[in-house]
């Protein structure tokens, strides 16, 4: 025989067991209708897989479960569904959930189903999976789905199985009649539990007020091969709350926040053991449980065979109800039950018991006194917690504090408020600091969540109106180019001419070759100067100087030879020089991102300084690149196009401006980590460095704007004012743009067809503007 | 004349001596970032509805550690200005009501018959809780939405309703007990009715 | 069919704390009834005069507290606040010293913070305190037990004890039954060993027995409390504990000059403050292990203050010195919670 042990507290309610155990199960009748709950059990509601309509049979599935912990729902009757809505639910809130309604034909027929027959030479999983289509869920108040609890044993060793049958609460006595009864059915059950969880031990806790259930239980484990150990308990409540069984059963305290199956326990109820056993041998699935039925409002208190979803006032009924003695009427036990104000509310596979009480029975609680510090729910609490500061902490909302005196390990058993000499509602406060509590992470998470959704919107805003700007930037530059070749052209145009007339215009060549002449000394000077300000930033410069080099002495050429040059082959060249030109850039971007992290990484000083030149690099990647595709794109254009002049003042102009903007940009922040700097000598060489990049800023954009000037004198020599024509263009995309916009607002058909022709010619000309402007540019 | 010569040599002493130690903690010690904008921002709703007058609940957090009052925020209602109050230990103030009511928390619902695929609705969403494409019918992601009102009221043809989150049984409540004071103070006829239970 | 909705549990036992109250108040009976027999009807008077002030502020505040009169007066607890600092006081104290004190009590130290349940110090021995330090002529004026008896001492009639009370006799008359507590005697020995004291006074000499009479009905009242749980053994048991070791270390060092521990367990107010004073659980600490250091505490400062300090009794400071540290007292001796490897410590929250 095990030994017992004992927990902290406890107290002794008038046990109230005798009145229903008078007579023997009875079979409840048949109700009109039976409401069917999608929430019976813990976890998510199961999922309906009929219609209005629809005639089902008995044990036929009428909802199936969704996720893992979930259970599946049969139809308790033969008959019709008649409505699937919200109807009152057993639930401590009065409130309304989903359930199938089912108006039974009274035919109580049967959907064919069988047992297993040697369900030991099944695999584990398959039969765990028959346990879960029966839809079995803890039967003893709790309602977790039953299966989820026998997959324990994959992942946890589980030494000890524990068989729940101390039925602690007054006035339940439905296990205790089921073991009456039953016995043999409940160690059937506990056979196949045991055959899943395979644990060494195995043990029944019952408390030593039920001898009749305990004389069946013996009886009926003589038959039994298993090392089953009857553990008789003192009464004591709540001796059956699991974790107080596992502690007087085996001296083991389940760690807070754990499950038993944590320390190699597993507790299942005697009435789940039984519903096992129906669904395993009979093939039968949970349609049905035992209800008790006892107050002193009815006649005659007893036990009830019931089929799920039967109204409570069937049930009263069915015991001979006084209705005008009714006061109160709680669904579960006295201690831990909940009142439902309405009749209504049916029957679920947690359902243990109906109380009928009277006004002398269950008087209301007289008014609650201020807390006078006694002690006594200290005394009484099973979880060794300080009621009273709980009680203080809640209601005063300091739920953190609360939560710190383990609000959380309480188990709301109602011993503390049992014995509070001051009737205060203890067990609601709680409840209510819990339920506080719990909204409050909930609406924490979902703040937090709204936030993560939030910035990462804002990023993407900011992210797409950088590239919007990028892109801006990039058709304007493209743009610039195109009209610098075309303006070119114009004057290849004019060359052709002139060759087509019959002898080249030397005269003219002679001006191109002079223009490309002075073209490449200013580049010379300009890429002088930055070689004296600073090595990394001259590869455009040098590049540009070589381009200039390169035309003005194709110019010359062209100018000695009287023939235009070889555009094709120039074309040729400048994409091969691009393509390098882009390769180059990318190895120097990748080695100064490498040495960037190196740094950053490290630690190293002049992270700063590195960083800047990693953001230099990638512009002058991105603009190496951008300008080998555009070359790559338009090699017909480029090739009609080519002119000596045109090619030459193209990257220059455009390295230039870039040059220009690289160099604001590192002025600026140059200035800024001056601005942020405190430090005296790291001023002062912020200072140099400011002063410097001012000087190379002020010479880039002098070479910029020479360059630019260069351009409009072109232009201007071609008889277009660059200025006017840029104007003209740019009112022209404005055009567009509006009348784009009034298009989108536009609803009547026929506006919108006026609007549509509007922007279809406003298109035109501005692309024919901005063709004539890129030409000059 | 020396005594208090001596007196003001000390105090001089030991000012300068504070002074440096003032000094030496107020570097030593240095709290880096605002820490309290973001504990001010974790109180706050995150509905990012914009009613304070500041685009998102960030920047009224960062308004609030400025010294900007704490009652501008409907959603968070009362709850939020106790908790603000709290935290930045001032007496709690009711909500101000030029920034709204306090409303039940509440759904963007899109009557999806009626939408007609402006995207507007989409872009005024401050948590992409809206799902659509242009001419498309959109849908709210009821799970996401914070029941900010914005995307109400850009939509040209009003097909977006909220709609108050209902109380199921999951995520039902139970109400606070009355406690012994109020029941007593409030309510004499109870009162009495409770002294003749007792006696 | 109207049913109600409410929260568990549905039923309840029918210890109230009124019905703890009146326990209590049965309790202190044998007490009293010793009181009388050995001090006179001073005793029984004051309790009158106690309770009947009592009662009277009690409803006055409340009414203008705005609170129902009848259902807070019915708790019983002004009676036993009453009761309580009616036996403490000397029995032939004058009326207005009861006045005062009751005053003190009930309106001061438990209304003022909110009724019962909200004082953080026992009413009682704030008056009681307050009294001492205001009154020290009247508060140490103790008459001599009947034992003590003597030439010339006589029991005070029933109507000279009334004369005496409301003030209508010479202060003379006083000393023909008043004298010193054992105490007291103790506290003022004018250089002798404890020896030759006890053998001197007659207050220690014959008075004693009477005391220690008084206090085992306290005690027989205190042990009744106890089994029927109104309260748990942890206070009492462990300030008795305290205060006997800490009197046997020093009388066992020095016999001559310290007490020993049976008188100090025997005469004052150690077991009417063992029983009925330090149980007070509204201003005592909560958790067992936070009583039992509350209780020690008690009993280790009486020690203290009795000896060293300037008072002779100290019951009603150390009580409520410990008052002062029993919230503190609560944080540090949280109990071990199921499941929990071990208890938590200090109180977590916006205030840390």
């Amino acid at each position: 025989m095990s030994r017992v042990f004992s927990f902290h507290g406890g107290i002794h309610p008038p046990e109230n067991k005798k009145q229903s155990t008078r007579a023997p199960i009875a079979k409840a009748p048949l109700p009109k209708q039976l409401v069917l709950p999608m929430q019976q059990h813990i976890g998510a509601a199961a999922d309906p897989l009929v219609k209005v309509g629809d005639r089902v049979l008995k044990g036929q599935l009428i909802a199936e479960p969704i996720g893992r912990i979930s259970a599946s729902i049969h139809a308790p009757t033969s008959g019709t569904v008649v409505d699937i809505a919200d109807y009152p639910v057993p639930h401590a809130s009065g409130l309304s959930g989903e359930c199938i309604v089912i108006e039974p034909d009274g035919e109580e027929r049967w959907i064919e189903h069988q047992g297993l027959g040697d369900y030991r030479a099944l695999k584990r999983a398959d039969l765990i999976e028959h346990i879960r289509a029966s839809g079995i869920a803890g039967m003893g108040g709790a309602g977790f789905p039953t299966d989820v609890k026998l997959h324990l044993s994959e992942d946890h060793i589980i030494n000890t199985l524990i068989i729940n049958a101390a039925e602690c609460e007054p006035y339940i006595t439905a296990d205790d009649m089921l073991l009456r009864e039953h016995a043999n059915e409940v160690v059937g059950g506990i056979e196949v539990i045991a055959h899943l969880l395979r644990p060494s031990h195995v043990l029944i806790g019952i408390e030593d007020n039920k001898p009749n259930a305990i004389h069946a239980l013996e009886a009926a484990l003589k038959h039994c091969d298993l090392n089953i150990d009857l553990v008789v308990v003192p009464t004591k409540y709540p001796s059956g709350g699991e974790r107080q069984l596992i502690k007087l059963l085996t001296n083991i305290e389940v760690p807070s926040g754990r499950i038993p199956a944590d320390i190699g326990i597993v507790c299942q109820n005697v009435g789940t053991a039984r519903a096992i056993y129906r669904a395993v041998h009979f093939g039968e699935p949970l349609i049905s449980r035992i209800v008790t039925v006892t107050g002193d409002a009815v006649r005659h208190p007893r036990n009830l065979e019931t089929l799920l979803g039967t109204p409570f006032s069937t049930l009263l009924e069915a015991c001979d109800l006084r209705p005008d003695a009714l006061s109160r009427l709680v669904m579960g036990g006295p201690m831990m039950g909940v009142t439902v104000d309405n009749d209504r509310i049916p029957v679920i596979k947690t359902t243990n018991c109906l109380i009928a009480a009277t006004a002398q029975e269950m008087p209301p609680s007289p008014p609650a006194r201020e807390c006078i510090r006694c002690g006594m729910c200290e005394q009484a609490c099973p979880a060794e917690l300080l009621p009273q500061q709980l009680y203080w902490f809640s209601r005063g909302r300091e739920f953190e504090k609360a939560r710190h005196h383990n609000l959380f390990d309480c188990i709301e058993c109602g011993a503390c408020a049992y014995v509070c000499p001051s009737n205060i509602p203890l067990v609601q406060y709680y409840r209510f600091a819990k339920s506080e509590i719990r909204t409050e992470e909930r609406e924490q998470r979902k703040a937090d969540h709204a936030r993560q959704r939030f910035e990462a919107r804002q990023a993407r805003l900011e992210r797409e109106a950088a590239e919007k700007e990028a892109r801006r930037k990039a058709r304007a530059a493209e743009a610039a180019r195109a009209q610098s070749q075309k303006a070119a052209a114009t004057g290849n145009a004019d060359s052709g001419a002139a060759q087509a007339s019959g002898a080249p215009d030397i005269k003219q060549l002679k001006t191109a070759a002079a223009v490309a002449r002075t073209k490449l000394k200013k580049a010379q000077k300009a890429y002088d100067e930055a070689l004296a300000g600073n090595a990394d930033n001259l590869k455009a410069l040098e590049q540009a100087l070589e381009e200039a080099r390169q035309k003005a002495e194709q110019a010359e050429k062209a100018l000695a030879g009287g023939v235009p040059p070889q555009s094709q082959g120039a074309q040729a060249d400048t994409l091969k020089q691009l393509k390098t030109a882009a390769a180059v850039a990318r190895t120097k971007l990748k080695k100064a991102q490498d040495a960037l992290k190196n740094a950053e990484d490290k630690g190293l000083p002049g992270v700063d300084k590195l960083r800047q030149t990693v953001e230099a690099l990638e512009q002058k990647a991105g603009e190496a690149e951008q300008a080998l595709r555009d070359a790559e794109q338009k090699p017909a254009a480029a090739a009609l196009n080519a002119a000596p002049e045109s090619t030459a003042s193209r990257p220059d102009s455009k390295a230039l401006k870039q040059q220009v903007s690289i160099m604001r940009t590192k002025l600026k922040k140059a200035e800024s980590a001056l601005d942020s700097c405190e430090d005296a000598t790291e001023r002062s060489r912020l200072e140099a460095e400011v002063a410097e990049l001012r000087t190379r800023f002020d010479a880039a954009s002098t070479a910029f704007e020479q360059a630019e000037q260069a351009l409009i004198d072109a232009a201007a020599k071609a008889g277009v004012d660059l200025k006017q024509l840029r104007i003209d263009a740019a009112m022209a995309r404005a055009t567009v743009t509006k009348t784009e916009r009034a298009l989108q607002k536009a609803e009547d058909d026929s506006e919108r067809a006026r609007l549509e022709q509007e922007l279809s010619a406003a298109r035109t000309r501005a692309d024919a503007l901005n063709q004539t402007l890129s030409q000059y540019e | 004349m020396s005594t208090i010569l001596t007196a003001v040599i000390v105090l001089f002493i030991l000012a300068v001596l504070f002074g440096l130690l003032l000094g030496y903690a107020s570097v030593r010690f240095r709290v880096e970032g605002n820490p309290i904008v973001d504990q001010i921002d974790a109180i706050l709703p995150q509905t990012q509805c914009g009613q304070c007058g500041y685009p998102g609940c960030r920047p009224y957090a960062e308004a609030i550690a400025n010294g900007d009052a704490i009652n501008k925020c409907p959603p968070g209602g009362q709850a939020t200005i106790e908790a603000l109050a709290d935290l930045l230990d001032v007496e709690p103030i009711p909500l101000d009501s030029e920034h709204g009511e306090e409303k039940p928390r509440s759904v963007a619902y899109i009557r999806e018959d009626e939408c007609i695929g402006c995207t507007k609705c989409i872009q005024a969403c401050p948590v992409d809780a809206i799902l659509g494409a242009a001419k498309q019918m959109h849908t709210v992601i009821a799970s996401e939405c914070t029941g900010c009102d914005l995307c109400v009221e850009p939509c040209p043809v009003d097909c977006i309703d909220m709609i108050p989150i209902e109380t199921t049984p999951n995520t039902w409540k139970w109400p606070q007990p009355p406690s012994p004071m109020q029941l007593i103070a409030t309510d004499t006829g109870r009162s009495i009715a409770a002294s003749e239970v007792n006696s | 069919m109207a049913l109600i909705h409410l929260s568990s549990p549905h039923v309840s036992n029918a210890n109230s704390s009124p019905n703890m109250m009146r326990l209590v108040l049965i309790a202190l009976l044998p007490g009293i009834l010793a009181m009388t027999v050995f001090f006179g009807w001073g005793t029984l008077i004051q309790i009158a005069l106690a309770a009947t002030l009592a009662l009277l502020f009690e409803a006055a505040v409340l009414r203008l507290r705005k609170r129902p009169v009848g259902f807070f007066l019915r708790d019983y607890s002004a009676l036993v606040t009453a009761v309580l600092l009616a036996v403490a006081l000397p029995p032939f104290s004058a009326w207005w010293v009861t006045a005062t004190g009751i005053f003190v009590a009930i309106v001061i130290a438990k209304q003022l913070y909110g009724g019962l349940g909200n004082n953080p110090f026992n009413p009682a021995m704030v008056a009681y305190a307050l009294l001492l330090v205001s009154f020290p002529v009247e508060m140490t004026r103790w008459t001599a037990p009947i034992t003590q008896g003597g030439e010339g001492w006589q029991v005070a009639s029933f109507i000279d004890t009334l004369r005496v009370i409301f003030g209508s006799v010479e202060p003379a008359f006083y000393d023909s039954f008043t004298g010193a507590t054992p105490l007291d005697e103790l506290r003022h020995r004018n250089g002798l060993t404890t020896e030759e004291l006890w053998r001197q006074s007659d207050v220690l000499l014959n008075g004693v027995g009477a005391w220690y009479a008084v206090s085992a009905a306290w005690f027989m009242g205190g042990i009744f409390l106890l089994s029927r749980k109104v309260f748990t053994w942890h206070t009492p048991l462990s300030m008795l504990i305290a205060l006997f070791l800490v009197a046997s270390m020093f009388y066992g060092f020095d016999p001559d000059s310290y007490v020993s521990p049976i008188v100090h367990l025997g005469v004052g107010a150690t077991m009417l403050g063992a029983f009925f004073i330090a149980t007070d659980p509204v201003s005592s600490a909560t958790s067992n292990r936070g009583k039992i250091v509350f209780g020690a505490s008690i009993g280790v400062l009486i020690y203290i203050i009795r000896t060293w300090g300037n008072y002779p009794d100290a019951v009603a400071f150390s009580v409520l010195l410990l008052n002062l540290c029993a919230p503190f007292i609560d944080q540090y001796t949280q109990p071990r919670t199921y499941g929990h490897a071990k208890p938590n410590r200090g109180l977590k929250g916006k205030n840390q």
